[in-house]
């Protein structure tokens, strides 16, 4: 069954276009990787997605679990399940970095009419998950992200991953600028929250990542569109063959 | 680009009219004649069964007044207050003199619960977290006076200070009942002539709060005053007068609201504080005075002179102030640092929205050999408003071993707001340190876009942005009031994002 479905989307930025009636499903419980050269439009996707305010959608539709993803605010969306883990997630002095998981875990449960967290039962979940992907307790009690390096930055957000347990998690370039412990300590994260009821979208340029991260699906795109769709021996071919071959395909 | 353009038009709707203390108390008042001349500044003097010399200090002051002007160097912009346009004087009814709170007109009691101000002698214990170190809930006691339009209606807790030896009460009172400590220090720290606007207070103040901790003790309970500005066309005029003997500890807050409304009101305070030798005073102020609807019509012209004297050696006066009301605000408060090893502290979190114009900071005059002094500043503009922090450090020929440490940042929320920094920096002693950190940010489309990613709507994502940058000022204010104070930021920042 789709979980999303995104039918002939047209994306525009400050008067140019830059999806050009873009189509593409992600299945329930799968993990699908997206490839494609700079410029290509897969960032503009993520943000799209999420709702980032910058683009304006001039055609075509997204369905989130059957709904008008494109009607909800971008704080609904996030209530609803939509994830996106940041390519280069910002740093919020003077929040700590604690304060900031709790204000926003209890704003999606409160958006969803759920009951907020008790304080030992948030700290007891926050403090499980924390350990799983070695992060060590004062970086919690630090600004959010500030002094972070670049691992730290991205364990951190999977570590909001795994506390909102989302049914859609964006993975934006996840692997830019990390080294391979890091990386590796990531994906062991990223992995550990694969699941029947959760699915993923991999942004990447490059094979590497999808070592850690096997997809199911994997999907190329070029100048604003998904040209190819295929399994995971896709991005094996690609390694090899480079972009360049889609270029007139698209 | 539909989301920014959304931005843009909430930021265009901006609506400062979400002042929550708007209301208006309907009572009986006695008003001196309206306009400014020595028979008003009489009529006071004569409400308030002042002696003599009272009235001489006053008229005094007045006819100094009349040969000043009004001062244009501040960065702020109002049509001409005409000073015989206004009510000098302003007094709720008394059906008969009061002995107990009980006899308190019902309507003003009924204000101050509205406002959340304890008039009877309760403990503030709700909001209140139990923090490590703060002291159990059940101890901790606020001791208020309540200033309403010119008089003072109530003060709390007199008779367990007056164990301590702490005197707590009216300035009216005080003139009447300890005129040896008010004549030995009133105008001391901020003279008679020192500006147009104290001046003109001198002449006409009619109440505020007096506080006198004797020497060695250490206040019992948090000492606070609440001024209610209702009455139309009338100035408030207060003055306050500290002083902590050697040894003592004083800490003082200040709250102030205003009812809503469409003209400007005037409100000129003068506070004055004395420390002695190893003494020391913290003073916070939690200022909301009505702000001005969303056309920047209406709201407080706040013109105040704050001064603190640390007169003896190895004394301590710091002030924290959070500043979100006031259609215009005018204020410094400042360190005299005479005392050698004295120290001066200066936090302060201004908010403007709206058309709400502030000229705020502070002045450290380094007088004493190594004195200290430190300056947090944090300034956040949104709407239309305009936000200056304007601050002076001097050190004088024998200030040796002066320093100073000052760190002014700004934030901008959207793009019709200005916010400035005017330091001014004088060392006449070679030996001084003094140094200087300025920043001004923007409020990123990608940090809200990160917080509302995850959650959290356009709203609390400001107030959780703007909580962080005002972080280091709010923790330097006591308890209770950090808890308002953190909910104030966020009511003020209402609607200043899309």
């Amino acid at each position: 069954m789709a979980l999303l479905e995104i039918k002939n989307l047209q994306v525009r930025v400050e008067e140019r276009e830059i999806l050009h009636g873009l189509t593409l499903t992600i299945d329930a419980g799968k993990v699908h990787a997206i490839m494609g050269p700079n410029g290509s439009g897969k960032s503009t996707l993520s943000h799209v997605i999420a709702g980032k305010p910058g683009y304006e959608v001039t055609g075509g539709e997204i369905l989130f679990k059957g709904e008008d993803l494109l009607a909800m605010a971008p704080d609904e969306r996030a209530a609803k399940g939509v994830f996106l883990a940041f390519q280069y997630p910002v740093e919020i002095p003077g929040v700590a970095t604690m304060t900031f998981l709790r204000t926003a875990l209890n704003a999606q449960r409160k958006a969803r009419g759920e009951e907020e967290y008790s304080t030992p039962d948030f700290l007891k979940k926050v403090r499980e998950i924390s350990k799983q992907l070695s992060i060590p307790q004062d970086m919690l009690k630090r600004g959010v992200n500030v002094g972070f390096s670049g691992g730290e930055k991205k364990r951190n957000e999977v570590l909001q991953m795994a506390l909102f347990q989302p049914s859609l998690c964006i993975l934006d370039e996840m692997d830019s600028g990390l080294d391979i412990d890091a990386l590796r300590i990531a994906a062991d994260g990223v992995n550990a929250l694969r699941s029947p009821e959760r699915s993923m979208v991999v942004i990447t340029h490059y094979q590497r990542l999808l070592n850690y991260i096997v997809p199911d699906v994997v999907h190329v795109m070029s100048k604003g569109r998904v040209v190819k769709s295929g399994g995971k021996e896709l991005a094996h071919e690609l390694e090899a063959s480079g972009y360049a071959q889609f270029e007139d395909a698209a | 680009m539909p989301a920014v353009q959304e931005t843009v038009d909430r930021v265009r709707r901006i609506d400062v009219d979400q002042y929550r203390y708007g209301f208006e108390t309907v009572i009986e008042s006695e008003k001196a004649p309206k306009g400014l001349s020595e028979d008003t500044i009489r009529y006071i003097s004569g409400k308030k069964n002042e002696p003599d010399w009272m009235l001489q200090w006053r008229l005094e002051a007045y006819r100094r007044w009349l040969t000043m002007q009004e001062p244009t160097w501040a960065r702020v912009d109002y049509p001409k207050i005409d000073f015989q346009d206004l009510y000098y004087y302003s007094a709720p009814k008394p059906k008969k003199q009061l002995s107990s709170i009980d006899e308190i007109d019902p309507e003003i009691l009924k204000t101050y619960e509205k406002l959340g101000i304890p008039l009877r002698e309760v403990a503030i214990l709700e909001g209140v977290e139990p923090v490590p170190g703060a002291g159990s809930p059940e101890t901790r006691k606020i001791a208020v006076d309540a200033v309403f339009d010119s008089v003072s209606v109530a003060t709390t807790f007199k008779e367990e200070l007056k164990k301590a030896g702490v005197i707590f009460m009216p300035i009216s009172e005080a003139i009447r009942e300890h005129p040896e400590l008010v004549q030995k220090y009133l105008g001391t720290v901020v003279p008679t002539s020192d500006n147009f606007y104290a001046t003109l207070n001198s002449a006409v103040f009619s109440d505020g709060s007096f506080v006198y901790v004797p020497p060695g003790v250490r206040c019992p309970m948090e000492l606070s005053t609440y001024f209610r500005i209702n009455e139309r066309n009338t100035g408030q005029f207060e003055r306050t007068l500290i002083i902590a003997d050697k040894g003592a500890y004083v800490s003082y807050l200040e709250g102030c609201t205003a009812p809503q409304r469409d003209e400007n009101q005037l409100h000129a305070a003068v506070v004055e504080l004395v420390a002695h030798d190893d003494a020391e005073i913290k003073y916070s102020t939690v200022q909301n005075w009505y702000p001005g609807n969303s056309e920047g019509v209406g709201g407080i012209y706040n013109f105040v002179t704050k001064r603190g004297d640390c007169r003896g050696n190895n004394s301590k006066i710091s002030w924290t102030q959070v500043e979100t009301g006031s259609a215009i605000t005018w204020k410094y408060p400042s360190c005299i640092l005479r005392g050698d090893n004295s120290r001066g502290e200066f936090y302060s979190i201004a908010i403007s929205n709206g058309y709400q114009q502030v000229d705020s900071g502070t002045k450290m005059i380094h007088l004493g050999k190594n004195t200290t002094s430190r300056i947090i500043s944090k300034g956040i503009a949104a709407g239309r408003s305009q936000n200056t922090y304007r601050g002076l450090v001097t050190a004088h020929r024998k200030a040796t071993n002066a320093r100073n440490f000052t760190a002014c940042d700004s934030l901008l929320i959207g793009d019709k707001c200005g916010a400035h920094t005017v330091p001014y920096i004088e060392a006449k002693n070679s030996s001084a340190t003094f140094e200087h950190e300025a920043t001004t940010s923007k409020i990123s489309e990608d940090v809200l876009f990160y917080c509302v990613q995850r959650g959290l709507s356009q709203e609390e994502a400001v107030g959780l942005v703007v909580n962080g940058f005002v972080k280091d000022v709010l923790q330097q204010l006591p308890m209770e009031f950090a808890v308002e104070a953190q909910k104030l930021i966020s009511i003020s920042l209402e609607g200043s994002v899309g």
